[in-house]
């Protein structure tokens, strides 16, 4: 559940997610679930021109198991909490 | 928005049933979900595939599949696994600068094959890139077989290259687009 606490401390920050078809996303985290599914908001979508489909979409869901990355915002991730929480094997 | 902690209690962190959400918990902090001590916390409720597909409910989505299918519908039901129901389906096919729409009517898709759900904007959905344009749905199939071929051709070389050189290719035995 680590991870999943970890997203949760991300939200309402801005972050790029590359999923397995190589589309790119930039968008502010939402929302994630057990899952790690995640919902973006005010969606950006990088090299649209290669996705027509996504040209009007505002916001999205997005299914956990077919993301490939999620870029973060550096200076929001505590490195020294996670790992500690990380060897505290919770 | 409150900042989350990492550390979060386990007792609290798993609410199923979305009716009991959205009809008993106040969203928002203050509710009687908060630890005692650490950071404010947002109710768990908050962070479920339920919370977050509920406010798509009964709205005009794109569904993108894992096969490369791009499906714009409504959405009327959905469980916790992402299944899916959609009413008013129609499929856009792509090809080239070319698109075609064909009416599909009702879809219940199992959530594996769910790649991602956007909202469409009506303010904009007919705003569509003016690099493609609409033609005859017979005219932008046969374009997509051709493309499909041909990216399966290429596929095959990459993949037949890649594992000479003792790499497994990128989702192998899946098919994503």
């Amino acid at each position: 559940m680590l991870f999943f606490s970890f997203f949760k401390t991300l939200t309402n920050q801005t972050v790029t997610i590359e999923l397995k078809n190589d589309i790119r996303v930039r968008g502010i985290l939402k929302s994630v679930d057990q899952y790690l599914n995640i919902k973006l908001d005010d969606v950006e979508v990088l090299d649209l021109a290669q996705y027509p489909h996504l040209s009007s979409v505002k916001n999205m869901f997005i299914r956990g198991s077919v993301v490939r990355y999620v870029m973060l915002p550096r200076s929001e991730v505590d490195v020294g909490l996670l790992e500690d929480a990380t060897r505290r094997g919770k | 928005m409150e900042r989350l902690s990492l550390n979060d209690s386990p007792a609290n962190a798993q609410q199923r049933n979305s009716q009991q959400f959205s009809q008993q918990t106040p969203l928002g902090p203050g509710g009687q979900n908060q630890p005692t001590s650490g950071p404010p916390q947002l109710p768990p409720q908050m962070f479920t595939t339920a919370a977050q597909l509920l406010d798509l409910t009964d709205k005009k989505l794109v569904l993108v599949l894992r096969d490369g299918r791009k499906l714009i519908g409504v959405l009327r039901s959905w469980d916790q696994f992402a299944n899916l129901f959609f009413q008013d389906t129609v499929e856009r096919i792509y090809a080239g600068n070319l698109y075609a729409d064909v009416p599909r009517g009702v879809f219940l898709v199992r959530g594996e094959n769910v790649l991602l759900l956007g909202e469409v904007d009506l303010d904009r959905e007919d705003e569509i890139p003016t690099t493609i344009t609409k033609a005859p749905f017979e005219e932008v199939f046969a374009l997509k077989k051709k493309e499909d071929n041909q990216r399966k051709t290429g596929d095959k070389k990459r993949y037949k290259e890649l594992s000479a050189l003792g790499f497994e290719p990128e989702h192998s035995g899946e098919i994503l687009f």
